[in-house]
C-alpha cells in the first residue's frame, strides 16, 4: 500500500517536472520556436500527465489533459497554426492543467467549475467538439475495413457447451510480430475444449506469399461457455495478420434455426513490415526538454546554450542529502572544537598539528560546500510559475504585461526556493496591481501600453539576490504618508526621507489599496513578505523612481544550513550575529555618545545619529553585578529601522556556524533567529538583528517610535 | 522460468507501475526510460516480453519496435506498446511497425498481467 | 499523553524520580535517556521554568525544571542532578531533576484519578496518581507540561 503512495507521490513529483517542461515549452513557442522537437515535447508532457492522471482515476484531470493533448496533436500535426490566439489559449490552459493537478494532489475541487469554460475554449480551436484523432485514419493505413469495434457486436448469450469452428489462417506479419499460432490455440484452450487440425495445404491463391515461410492453417474446434466476444478477444492483437472465421456449430440450445456465423472479412494481403513508418534509430538529437532543464540546471551561467550533452544525473531520497547535512554539520562543529582544543595548547604555528588542523577544516570546508551543492536548485521553475502569476493578475486588473526574466540558472536551497514561492507571487501580483498602470495610463505617459515585470537573479558574494522590477509609475510617496500618518504609523509632523517613506510598506498593518481589488486586500501585506524573507535569513529592501517604476531587491542565504557570523558575547553568554547585516565594528569614545531624554541614547557615526541597540537589555539578561560598561558596539542594517549600532560586550571573532533551528523542540524566541553548536559543545543563539531593533524601537507604545524617527531626523540635519 | 519484461516509457510514474505490477505477477522487469536506452537493455539481456510508450523522447514506440524488428537476434520477442487511447489507428500503426498487441492505459493490473501471460505462454 | 486502558492487564512501566521532595514519574515509552547535568545557554524571555536550551548531539533541546513547574522553588545547583530525556510527538526535552529513583511496573487500574489539585498548572501536568510504599508518585503529562512552557512564552 505504502509503495502505490509513493507511485502516487512520483507521479505528482514527475508532473510538477512535466508541467515546467509544459511551460517552458509554450515559452519557447510563444517566441516563435515551432519546430517540430518543440511542439512535440509539449504534446508529450501534456500526453505523461494523462497517462499518470489515468492510473490513479483522476478524471478531472484526465478529462481536461485529453481535450488540452487533442488540441496540440492538431498542432503537432501542423493541422492546427500556433498564431498569437491559439498559443493564448494553449498558455491558458496550461495554467488550468497546474491547477487541476493542485487539486487532484489536494483532493480539493476548487478550479473544476472553471474546467467547461477552457474545454470550450479548447473545443473552439477544434473547429466544434470533436474528437480528431478518429477523422484520418482510413486513407492513411486502409485498415478501417477490419476496424473492429467489438462493443458493437452484441455476443449471443452463449449457453455452456458451445461449439464453435475456428479457421485459422495465420499471414507472415503474424510470425514477424511475435506471435506464436501455438500461443494463441493455447489461449483458446483456456476457454473450454480445444481440438485443433493442422492444415498442411498450401494457400494458391494468396499472391506473393513468402513460400519459405510456413504457410500452415488450423481449423480449430473449441467447445466453450465463453462468448464469441471472449474468443475474438484472443485474436484481437492478430487482426490483419491472419485470416480467421469464427462459426458457431450445432447450438445446442438455440431458438434461431440457422447457425450464427460471424466472418471477419479480411483482405487476403501479406502486410509488410514498413521500417520507414518509424524514427531511424541512432541519430536522434532528440532531447527532452526535462533533460534540458536538467543540463541547465548544471550551468551555473543561466544555461544559455541549448545543445549541451544531458548530464546524467541521480535521483535521492532527500532524507539520505538531509542525513549527509546534518553528518556533515556535526563534523564541522568537531572540527571546530579540535582546532579550539589545539590553540589552546599554544603550539608553534608551524607545528604539524596545528598544519594538520588547518587542512582539516579545508577539508571539512569543501566536503561541506559539496554537500550544500546536492540541495541547490535553480529557480527557473518558480520562475516559470511566476508567468502564470502575471497572465493571472494582469487578466484580473485588465492591464497588459509581460515578464521578463533572467538568471534562472542561479541555484539556491531548496527549501529557500519552496519557501519563496508565496512571498514572491505576492510580490509579482502586486507589481502588476500597484506598480503597473491601465494602458490608457501609460499611453498618456508616452510608454508602451503593455507593462513589463522584471525578475531576476544572480550571485553577489555569498548570497542570491532576487530582483522585481515594474516599468510602472513608481511609488506614490504623498500617498504611502498620507496612510501611515492616518494609521498613525508615523506623527503628523515627521518629515522623512524618500527611502523613509518607501519602508513604510513594509510595516504591519499597512495596505496601499484606497480600494481593495481582487487580487489585494487578502490581508496579505508587505510586512508578511518581509517576514518570509527573513524568515529564510534574507531581507527586503525597495527602491523607486517617480514615472519609471519601482524595484524590489530580495537578499537571500545560499543555504539554509551554515551562516557566516560573528561571535560577540553579551551579559556573560557566547552569541553570534549574521555577517551580513554587519557594517562595521565600533568602539565609540565618549564623545561620539548623545542621550537623549532620560533612557534613550544615540550613536554619532561622521556626523549622522544612530539608534543605541543594548542587546543585553532587549533579551531580558541582565549583566553580572559589577559587569563594566560595553564599549563595544555592532554597526547594522535593519530594513525598517535603517541603521542601528548593537551594543554588546565582546567581539571574538568570525566564523561559519551551523544552524540549528529552535522551532523543531522548542518555539520561536524573540530577538533570536536560531542556535547553533559550538567549539566547546555549549550552544550558542543568532540573533535576529531586525527583530532586536524593532522591538527596541517600536516598543513599548507606537509613541516612542515616532518620537525615535523625529529626533533621529532633526538630530541627523543638524 | 521466470518471465523477464523489458518495460520502457519516458514516464517514472508509469514505469514504476509496471514495474510493481509485473515483480508482484512473479516476473522480473527491467526498466528504461527512452527508446534508446530500451533497445540497448534488449541486446544486452533479451528478455522475454517487451512492453513500450509509443511517445518517448530519444526514439519513440515504433523505434523501439523496428530496431527489434529488424535486429539479428530475438527479433521475434513479443512487443506490447502502451497507448492511452483506443483509438483504432494508433493500433493499427503499432501492428504495422511489427508491435504484438498493445495495453490501452489506464491499465489495470489483472489486464496487463494476463496480455503478458498471453503473449509469452506463461502460465497463470 | 499516552492512554492507559485501565482493563489492560499488561503493566505499564514508570521511571520514577524525584524533585523539590516530591516523587514523579513518566511514562518509560516517553524516556529515551538519563543524562548527567551539563551547562544550558538560557533562553530570552523564556518562562520561568525553561532552564535554557542544551546540545543534545548535535540537537538543541529545551531543558524544563520540574520543581519550578509545579510551583516548587528552583533545583539547587548539584553534580548529582540528573537530566530526564524525553519525547513527547516530534519534540525531545529535558527534565532537570535531583535524582532517578527506580522504575516502577504497575497495573493499569492502580493508577488513581488526580485529586483536586489548587494549582491550574500541577492539575493540568499531573495524569494521575500511583501508591507507593512511602506515599505516592505524580504521573506527569508530558505534552501539558511543553504545552504550558509555550503558552508562558507567548
Amino acid at each position: 500500500m505504502s509503495q502505490q503512495v509513493s507511485i502516487r507521490d512520483m507521479f505528482f513529483e514527475e508532473t510538477e517536472e512535466l508541467l515546467e517542461a509544459l511551460t517552458e515549452g509554450l515559452a519557447q513557442m510563444h517566441a516563435g520556436a515551432h519546430d517540430d522537437e518543440t511542439v512535440n515535447a509539449v504534446f508529450r508532457a501534456v500526453h505523461s500527465i494523462k497517462g499518470g492522471a489515468g492510473a490513479f482515476k483522476l478524471t478531472a484531470l484526465v478529462a481536461f489533459a485529453h481535450r488540452f493533448e487533442t488540441v496540440l496533436d492538431e498542432v503537432r500535426s501542423h493541422r492546427l497554426d500556433p498564431d498569437a490566439d491559439l498559443m493564448r489559449i494553449l498558455q491558458r490552459s496550461a495554467d488550468h492543467l497546474t491547477v487541476l493537478v493542485d487539486d487532484a494532489r489536494s483532493g480539493e475541487d476548487t478550479h473544476g467549475a472553471q474546467t467547461p469554460e477552457f474545454l470550450s475554449a479548447l473545443d473552439a480551436c477544434l473547429g466544434g467538439p470533436a474528437e480528431p484523432e478518429l477523422e484520418d485514419l482510413d486513407g492513411s493505413f486502409g485498415f478501417s475495413a477490419i476496424t473492429l469495434d467489438l462493443g458493437d457486436i452484441a455476443p449471443a448469450e452463449t449457453p455452456s457447451g458451445q461449439p464453435f469452428t475456428i479457421i485459422f489462417w495465420p499471414h507472415k506479419g503474424l510470425y514477424a510480430n511475435g506471435h506464436d499460432p501455438a500461443l494463441l490455440i493455447a489461449a483458446l484452450a483456456d476457454l473450454g475444449e480445444v481440438w485443433a487440425e493442422i492444415d498442411l495445404t498450401k494457400l494458391p491463391d494468396l499472391d506473393g506469399f513468402d513460400p519459405a515461410k510456413p504457410c500452415l492453417g488450423w481449423t480449430i474446434h473449441l467447445t466453450t461457455t465463453e462468448s464469441e466476444t471472449e474468443i475474438q478477444s484472443v485474436f484481437e492483437f492478430v487482426e490483419g495478420l491472419c485470416d480467421l472465421h469464427i462459426t458457431a456449430q450445432h447450438p445446442v440450445i438455440s431458438s434461431d434455426p440457422a447457425p450464427e456465423v460471424l466472418v471477419f472479412d479480411i483482405a487476403p494481403e501479406v502486410l509488410v513490415i514498413e521500417p520507414s513508418v518509424a524514427a531511424p534509430v541512432a541519430e536522434s538529437a532528440d532531447r527532452s526538454i526535462a533533460e534540458a532543464r536538467r543540463a541547465d540546471a548544471a550551468q551555473a551561467d543561466g544555461g544559455l546554450s541549448e545543445k549541451n550533452v544531458p548530464k546524467p544525473t541521480l535521483r535521492v531520497d532527500l532524507d539520505r542529502v538531509d542525513r549527509l547535512i546534518n553528518a556533515v554539520g556535526e563534523l564541522i562543529i568537531n572540527q571546530s572544537m579540535i582546532a579550539q582544543r589545539v590553540s589552546e595548547l599554544r603550539l608553534a604555528t608551524d607545528a604539524d598539528v596545528v598544519t594538520h588542523v588547518e587542512d582539516y577544516r579545508l577539508l571539512a570546508r569543501d566536503i561541506q560546500e559539496a554537500v550544500m551543492a546536492i540541495r541547490a536548485q535553480p529557480v527557473k521553475p518558480l520562475f516559470q510559475r511566476m508567468s502564470r502569476i502575471v497572465r493571472e493578475a494582469a487578466d484580473a486588473t485588465g492591464k497588459t504585461a509581460r515578464l521578463v526574466t533572467q538568471g534562472e540558472g542561479s541555484e539556491v536551497d531548496k527549501t529557500v526556493v519552496e519557501r519563496l514561492a508565496d512571498p514572491l507571487t505576492h510580490m509579482i501580483r502586486n507589481a502588476v496591481d500597484h506598480g503597473l498602470e491601465t494602458a490608457e495610463a501609460r499611453i498618456a505617459a508616452g510608454k508602451d501600453p503593455c507593462g513589463t515585470i522584471h525578475l531576476s537573479a544572480a550571485h553577489r558574494s555569498g548570497a542570491v539576490i532576487i530582483t522585481i522590477r515594474d516599468d510602472g509609475a513608481g511609488l506614490n510617496r504623498r500617498k504611502i504618508l498620507e496612510i501611515a500618518r492616518k494609521k498613525n504609523l508615523v506623527s503628523g509632523d515627521a518629515e522623512l526621507t524618500d527611502p523613509e517613506i518607501d519602508a513604510l510598506l513594509f510595516l504591519p498593518g499597512f495596505s496601499t489599496a484606497s480600494t481593495i481589488s481582487n487580487l489585494s486586500g487578502r490581508g496579505v501585506g508587505l510586512d508578511v513578505v518581509r517576514n518570509a524573507v527573513v524568515a529564510l535569513g534574507g531581507r527586503v529592501s525597495i527602491s523607486s523612481t517617480p514615472g519609471q517604476g519601482t524595484e524590489f531587491t530580495i537578499s537571500l542565504p545560499l543555504t539554509l544550513a551554515v551562516l557566516d557570523g560573528m561571535v560577540v558575547s553579551v551579559a556573560g553568554q557566547v552569541m553570534v550575529i549574521p555577517i551580513t547585516a554587519i557594517l562595521e565594528t565600533i568602539r565609540p569614545g565618549n564623545e561620539e555618545l548623545h542621550v537623549v531624554g532620560t533612557t534613550d541614547r544615540l550613536l554619532s557615526v561622521r556626523g549622522k545619529f544612530i539608534p543605541l541597540v543594548d542587546v543585553a537589555e532587549g533579551l531580558g539578561f541582565a549583566r553580572p553585578p559589577n559587569h563594566p560598561e560595553p564599549q563595544t558596539m555592532l554597526l547594522v542594517e535593519t530594513e525598517t529601522q535603517g541603521h542601528c549600532a548593537l551594543i554588546v560586550d565582546r567581539v571574538f571573532d568570525q566564523r561559519q556556524v551551523v544552524i540549528k533551528g529552535l522551532d523543531t523542540n522548542y518555539g520561536a524566541v524573540p530577538g533570536v533567529s536560531a542556535a547553533t553548536v559550538l567549539g566547546d559543545g555549549q550552544i550558542a543563539l543568532i540573533l535576529d538583528p531586525d527583530a532586536l531593533a524593532n522591538n527596541r524601537v517600536l516598543a513599548p507604545a507606537d509613541a516612542r517610535s515616532t518620537t525615535k524617527q523625529t529626533e533621529g531626523k532633526l538630530l541627523a540635519t543638524v | 522460468m521466470t518471465i523477464k519484461v523489458l518495460a520502457i516509457d519516458d514516464s517514472r510514474t508509469i514505469r514504476s507501475l509496471v514495474h510493481k505490477v509485473m515483480v508482484d505477477a512473479g516476473f522480473t522487469c527491467a526498466l528504461a526510460d527512452d527508446g534508446v536506452q530500451g533497445v540497448a537493455k534488449f541486446k544486452e539481456d533479451p528478455p522475454d516480453v517487451v512492453i513500450t510508450d509509443l511517445n518517448m523522447p530519444n526514439m519513440d514506440g515504433y523505434g523501439v519496435i523496428s530496431a527489434i524488428r529488424d535486429g539479428r537476434i530475438h527479433r521475434n520477442v513479443p512487443i506490447l506498446v502502451l497507448t492511452t487511447e483506443s483509438a483504432p489507428h494508433l493500433k493499427a500503426r503499432a501492428r504495422e511497425a511489427g508491435a504484438t498487441g498493445w495495453i490501452v492505459k489506464p491499465f489495470d493490473d489483472e489486464a496487463i498481467i494476463s496480455v503478458v501471460r498471453r503473449v509469452t505462454g506463461a502460465k497463470g | 499523553m499516552q492512554p492507559f486502558d485501565s482493563n489492560s492487564a499488561t503493566e505499564v512501566e514508570f521511571v520514577t524520580f524525584f524533585t523539590g521532595g516530591q516523587s514523579f514519574s513518566i511514562d518509560i515509552r516517553q524516556v529515551r535517556e538519563i543524562r548527567r547535568w551539563s551547562a544550558v545557554t538560557p533562553l530570552p524571555h523564556a518562562p520561568a521554568e525553561v532552564l535554557g536550551v542544551m546540545n543534545l548531539r548535535g540537537s538543541v533541546i529545551p531543558i524544563f525544571d520540574l520543581a519550578v513547574r509545579f510551583g516548587l522553588p528552583p533545583t539547587a545547583d548539584n553534580v548529582r542532578n540528573v537530566v530526564v530525556i524525553a519525547a513527547y510527538e516530534s519534540q525531545t526535552v529535558g527534565l532537570l531533576v535531583e535524582a532517578v529513583s527506580e522504575i516502577l511496573s504497575v497495573s493499569p487500574d492502580r493508577i488513581q484519578e488526580t485529586p483536586d489539585l489548587r494549582s491550574d498548572n500541577s492539575r493540568q501536568s499531573i495524569i494521575g496518581v500511583i501508591p507507593v510504599e512511602d506515599g505516592m508518585t505524580r504521573v506527569i503529562d508530558l505534552g501539558a507540561v511543553i504545552q504550558t512552557g509555550k503558552r508562558t512564552l507567548q
